[in-house]
């Protein structure tokens, strides 16, 4: 724009007056402002950015003018340049925006619809169970014995004080294998794996010993042949019933709470003196907390040792055992044993693959 | 045993805070001492007007379909001399009473057990205005095979309270004592716990004056060694056969849950219910000659007081006269003795017998009896002069019998040996600390002649001598337990030991987890059969005659007899759960299990007898391992229907026997070893797809879809498949092969193979992996493609393969080397040539 005081005459080009400039401006800002997607936008483009567009050509007027207009008619046209290149960058981000926004929104599918294709499976909670009663003995130091379950009656019974035709010995409901002399039982329990443990490990020895037992029980609500079991022995210099009422008690509140604790009653079985019954104060009992029968134990007795060639002067143990069957149905609740053994998929797939 | 607490209570010397003890704190007692509470059960309750009724006048009601009587029964003595007594007319539908009898009454008003309100009422035709009650109507026993008649007595009048006379306010506790307490099979033993339990004092009824015997009862031979360690007899004779037995017995009996039979059975009974001491009861007149006491000759027969004619085995134990046994001891009498309606002349017979034989004999003949369950345990060996005594007595005071001077008594129990004690040695098991004196007198409870010392090196010790009818204590482990029981279990502290570091899981056992988590992952479900199969799944799985599968253990006592055989495979277990889930509806199941199976020896190998008085040696240890058959445990699964559910998303995928081969592959990859794949036929597989897997050569299991004629004789869904291997056969992963990750670029190469169809694209696969060399680092079959194109059995097989040099940048050309030495060892191998 020329001065007042221009000591000379400007020479009037059209293109480059700032009325035009600024109408070419207003034009591009409309027309970019008007582009309703990027591909109108990029239409429109070349018609006020691209070698036609009405600035470029007022660009190319400049040397029409007198050298001292120059400068600001460049300035201007510079300016009007900046003004549509940022409409255009303005309108292209926007647009850009909007279409990714249709994109993803044209994307969008409905969640909630199922994709069980290949669901997962789910491992026995008695499973899973014995081996979170194992990870809690590991956690105490113990270590996890194994047997097999045809055994010879030497480690079901003999070894374990059984005496021969004693009623202890029949009252275990055996299953007897083999041909008559065989000496072959299923294993009643899983204190057999504790003879194993004894005889061949070095002590001092601190097992649990998980796994399926049998007794000759039909099949019921509350009974089954084929059950399982875990139980426990630690064989050490000093050991006490003090310390293992303080084992159970440990391993009560790791399983159920720490509420729980155990009391034990006396009772008899031939391979502990003293033995005892054991029972869970249990807090989510069926109405109410109250004691529920678990398991029975005792401090091993010395016969046993004996049998195993420990030397009961030097040594004492304790051991104890429960049915991991009846600590999952009072646990969870669990009113028919026959869900848990009949290998129904509807009963085992809800408890997923974790204790 | 059930006990009414009435008679319990009569034995102990009751304090003042004693006096009102009940049943709850009784139970509780016994609890705390180890005699385990199976049941309280308070008689009753009976209210209102319960009398004892004398029968006056029967009157038979005809016309209905089962006899039925109106009664007019006398139920209160007339108020004024010369008036009629007070009566009462009560239809009754039992027949086992007669004019005369006396009877108990419930009048209207009266309540019995089970809320049951009696009320006049018009029946058949009559109005009954109360009940004449049976045993059970009253809450006594279970008796209801007639109405309660009760015996004539001076002291009892129609109208008198029944309800105290029959004492129903009483309470039965069922008490189960462990077997190792025989002498708590009796109101002695059990009333000496509760003693020992309340810290009061015990009443033996077994201390009664025995007079010495002046002569033999009856010439006893006792021959059987180690048979019986004593045989007392004593002789009643005159015994009326038509004396009632009286009520406080007969009450006993029937709450003990024992029929009444007649005076003198009854009264056998009675003491062994009260003392502990079985009895039986001849009659003298039928016995022949003396007394043999021995073991059975093998074939001889005995008719037992049951009329069942038995055979006896040399192992049995008899009592024989002249005519030969004529009981079968400690398990049930002979018919032929047996006292009978008019027996007058009463043989009574308390022995202690050999419990192992007893109970051998018990199980041969499957004759559990009460005195039998006795004998089993132990019987205390000072009883059986006592407890003739006090049947002997019984029998005069209730049958007017005289008591024959003679008692025989054969045999010479042994006295318990006396056990040694530190004196501390129950604060030690116990990790307690027991105030002095509490284990002399502990053990001086329990009825111990006591002796305190001390050991040589001066600590004190104490002596127990047991008494006669604790032959269960034996060590001082046994002792301890008294002491320990009778002070209280819950006096015992709480204190976690610390057991030394140990080493967690095995790698063993850290796989079967593994294995385990990795199948649930894939979609199966675990479940646990029972491994009892019938011999006829071997049938139906196809099995030849010779078939290592079909060699078995036998179960000798089966619950269900048909299938009595121990799974030698997983599958018959798992395909019955299979079976069982497809019949409740559901479509796609897999299923697996991890477990043992028993694969016994081709010849038995003997179990040898070892002694359990020390470790046995190496050798015997050996000789016990090696006569189990061998228990691997075994991994299998099952599968049907889609493995790949269809759904909205499509159609599903059935489940092939690629899903099988794949289980196995996906246990090996959790074990870590490497697992090859090859062409097999074995039953119970289809032949055309069944997979041998092995490691390192060597055969561990097989895969693949069933042959469809075991799928159909055991009902399962079309294309059942399944998979089983053995996991005790795959090598522990030592280490692992820790990889070289190349960071240079690979190069990429497919190529395609025309190869003859029988050539296994497993071996394909591994002559390229062998040929590429190093440079290879993967290869993926890509395509399987079979047609005219390639020509009449053969088959293209296309691979993707990336080549990798672990120290530089691989060049083309070294791929496209390495690539056509692959390709060469194929063609020498099997005869691929390159698709075109």
């Amino acid at each position: 724009m020329s001065g007042a005081n221009d000591p000379y005459d400007p020479k009037e080009v059209a293109a480059l007056t700032p009325d035009v400039l600024q109408a070419a401006v207003e034009k591009a800002r409309e027309e970019f402002g008007s582009a309703a997607d990027l591909d109108a936008l990029a239409a429109v483009k070349p018609a006020h950015l691209g070698d036609r567009s009405p600035l470029l050509q007022a660009r190319r007027e400049i040397g029409a003018l007198p050298p001292q207009a120059r400068s600001e008619a460049g300035k201007r046209v510079n300016e009007a340049q900046a003004l549509v290149k940022a409409a255009y960058e303005d309108r292209l981000a926007r647009l850009k925006v909007e279409r990714d926004e249709r994109v993803l929104r044209e994307e969008g599918v409905d969640v909630t619809l199922p994709w069980d294709r290949r669901p997962r499976g789910a491992r026995h909670p008695i499973t899973t169970l014995s081996e979170r009663i194992g990870d809690v003995f590991i956690g105490m130091g113990y270590e996890i014995a194994e047997g097999p379950e045809l055994e010879g009656e030497w480690f079901n019974f003999d070894a374990l004080n059984f005496k021969k035709d004693h009623p202890a010995r029949t009252m275990q409901d055996t299953f007897y294998a083999g041909e008559e002399g065989s000496g072959l039982v299923l294993r009643t329990h899983t204190s057999p794996v504790q003879v194993r443990a004894l005889v061949g490990r070095e002590l001092p020895v601190y097992v649990v010993c998980p796994g399926r037992t049998f007794r000759t029980d039909e099949l019921d609500a509350t009974h089954t042949p084929v059950f399982n079991q875990v139980e426990g022995l630690a064989v050490d210099k000093g050991l006490t019933m003090a310390h293992l009422k303080g084992t159970l008690d440990a391993f009560a509140k790791a399983i159920f709470g720490d509420e729980a604790h155990v009391r034990l009653r006396p009772s008899f079985f031939p391979f502990t003196e003293p033995s005892a019954e054991l029972d869970v104060w249990f807090t989510a009992k069926k109405g109410g907390p109250g004691w529920v029968e678990w398991g029975g134990c005792g401090m091993v007795n010395p016969n046993v040792l004996r049998a195993c060639g420990v030397d009961p002067d030097v040594y004492s143990g304790f051991a104890f055992g429960m049915g991991i069957e009846r600590t999952l149905q009072f646990r969870d609740g669990i009113p028919d044993m026959r869900d848990m053994v009949e290998g129904d998929v509807r009963f085992t797939l809800p408890f997923g693959t974790e204790a | 045993m059930r006990i009414p607490v009435s008679w319990l209570i009569q034995q102990l010397e009751l304090t003042e805070d004693h006096r009102d003890i009940g049943a709850t704190e009784i139970a509780a007692a016994f609890i705390r001492v180890g005699i385990e509470v199976e049941e309280v059960l308070p008689l009753g309750p009976v209210t209102g007007p319960v009398v004892v009724g004398r029968v006056a006048q029967i009157e038979e009601l005809t016309g209905f379909k089962k006899p039925i009587r109106y009664c007019t029964v006398e139920i209160g003595e007339p108020e004024e001399d010369g008036e009629q007594p007070l009566t009462t007319q009560v239809v009754c539908g039992a027949t086992n009473f007669v004019e005369g009898d006396v009877v108990v009454v419930a009048l209207p008003g009266a309540v019995l057990p089970g809320d049951f309100t009696i009320a006049e009422r018009k029946t058949y035709g009559r109005v009954s205005r109360g009940m004449i009650c049976a045993a059970d109507e009253l809450g006594l026993g279970d008796d209801h095979s007639g109405i309660l008649v009760l015996p004539v007595d001076d002291d009892v009048a129609p109208g008198d309270d029944a309800i105290e006379l029959l004492g129903l306010t009483d309470t039965v506790i069922e008490l189960a004592p462990t077997p190792d307490r025989g002498y708590c099979l009796s109101m002695r033993g059990l009333a000496r716990e509760l003693a020992c339990a309340l810290d009061l004092g015990f009443i033996d009824p077994a201390a009664i004056e025995v007079p010495a015997a002046e002569n033999r009862a009856i010439a006893v031979d006792l021959v059987a060694e180690g048979a019986c360690s004593r045989f007392a007899v004593r002789r009643v004779t005159g015994v009326d056969p038509t004396a009632p037995t009286p009520w406080h017995i007969r009450r006993t009996l029937m709450l003990a849950g024992i029929r009444s039979i007649s005076l003198a059975v009854d009264v056998t009974n009675f003491v062994m219910l009260e003392l502990g001491q079985p009895m039986h009861a001849f009659d003298t007149s039928r016995v022949r000659g003396g007394l043999t006491v021995r073991r059975a000759v093998a074939g001889e027969k005995l008719v037992t007081l049951d009329d069942v004619e038995r055979t006896l085995d040399p192992d049995d134990i008899v009592i024989s006269d002249e005519s030969g046994p004529i009981s079968l001891a400690g398990v049930m009498g002979g018919a032929s003795t047996e006292v009978r309606a008019d027996s007058t002349d009463i043989l009574l017979e308390a022995a202690v017998w050999d419990p192992p034989s007893i109970a051998r004999a018990v199980r041969r003949h499957k004759l559990p009896s009460e005195a039998s369950r006795r004998y089993e345990r132990v019987v205390d060996p000072a009883l059986p002069p006592v407890a003739l005594e006090r049947a002997a007595r019984l029998l005069r005071q209730y049958g007017e019998g005289s008591i024959q001077p003679g008692r025989t008594d054969e045999g010479s129990p042994h006295a318990p040996a006396p056990v040694v004690m530190a004196m501390d040695l129950p604060d030690r098991v116990a990790g307690a600390r027991y105030a002095r004196g509490v284990t002399a007198a502990r053990l001086q409870q329990i009825g111990c002649r006591v002796e305190v010392g001390a050991a040589e090196d001066g600590t004190p010790e104490v002596t127990a001598f047991p008494p006669s009818w604790r032959a269960d204590l034996t060590q001082p482990a046994d002792l301890v337990e008294e002491v320990l029981r009778l002070q209280g279990y819950e006096t015992i502290p709480s204190v976690l030991p610390t057991a030394p570091a140990g080493h967690g899981l095995t790698p063993t056992q850290r796989r079967r987890r593994h294995v385990s988590r990795t199948l649930a992952e894939q979609g199966y479900v675990e479940v646990l059969p029972f491994p009892f199969v019938s011999p006829q799944v071997w049938d139906a799985f196809g099995l030849d005659a010779d078939d290592v599968r079909r060699r078995t253990v036998r179960v000798r006592n089966p619950l269900e007899s048909d299938r009595d055989q121990l799974a030698t495979t997983l599958l018959p277990g798992l395909l019955d759960t299979l079976a069982r889930n497809v019949s409740r509806g559901a479509k796609d199941v897999a299923l697996f299990h991890i477990g043992q199976v028993v694969l016994p020896h081709a010849e038995a190998r003997p179990m040898p007898d070892v002694a359990v008085t020390g470790r046995p040696d190496d050798e015997q240890f050996a000789a016990l391992a090696a006569a189990l058959p061998a228990q691997p445990t075994h991994v299998a699964v099952v599968l049907a229907g889609n493995h790949q559910r269809a759904g909205w998303w499509g159609g599903g995928e059935a489940a092939s026997w690629a899903d099988a081969v794949r289980a196995a592959q996906v246990v090996a990859e959790a074990a870590g070893v490497e697992l090859t794949v090859s062409a097999d036929v074995l039953a119970p597989w289809h032949p055309g797809r069944c997979a041998r897997l092995s490691v390192g050569g060597f055969p561990v299991g097989h895969a693949g879809e069933l042959h469809p004629k075991v799928v159909e004789a055991l009902g399962l869904p079309k294309r059942t498949c399944a998979m089983e291997l053995d996991l005790d056969l795959l090598p522990v992963r030592q280490r692992k092969v820790v990889p070289v990750v190349s960071p240079y670029p690979p190069v990429l190469l497919d190529v395609a193979l025309v190869v003859d169809d029988e050539v296994p694209a497993a071996e394909l696969t591994d002559t390229l992996r062998g040929g590429g060399g190093d440079l290879l680092e993967e290869l993926n079959l890509f395509d399987v493609f079979s047609g005219t194109q390639v020509g009449e059995g053969k088959r293209s097989l296309a691979y993707s393969l990336r080549f990798r040099a672990t120290d530089r940048t691989l060049t083309v050309e070294e791929a496209t080397a390495a690539r056509d030495a692959a390709v060469a060892a194929a063609t020498e191998r099997h005869g691929a040539t390159l698709r075109g």
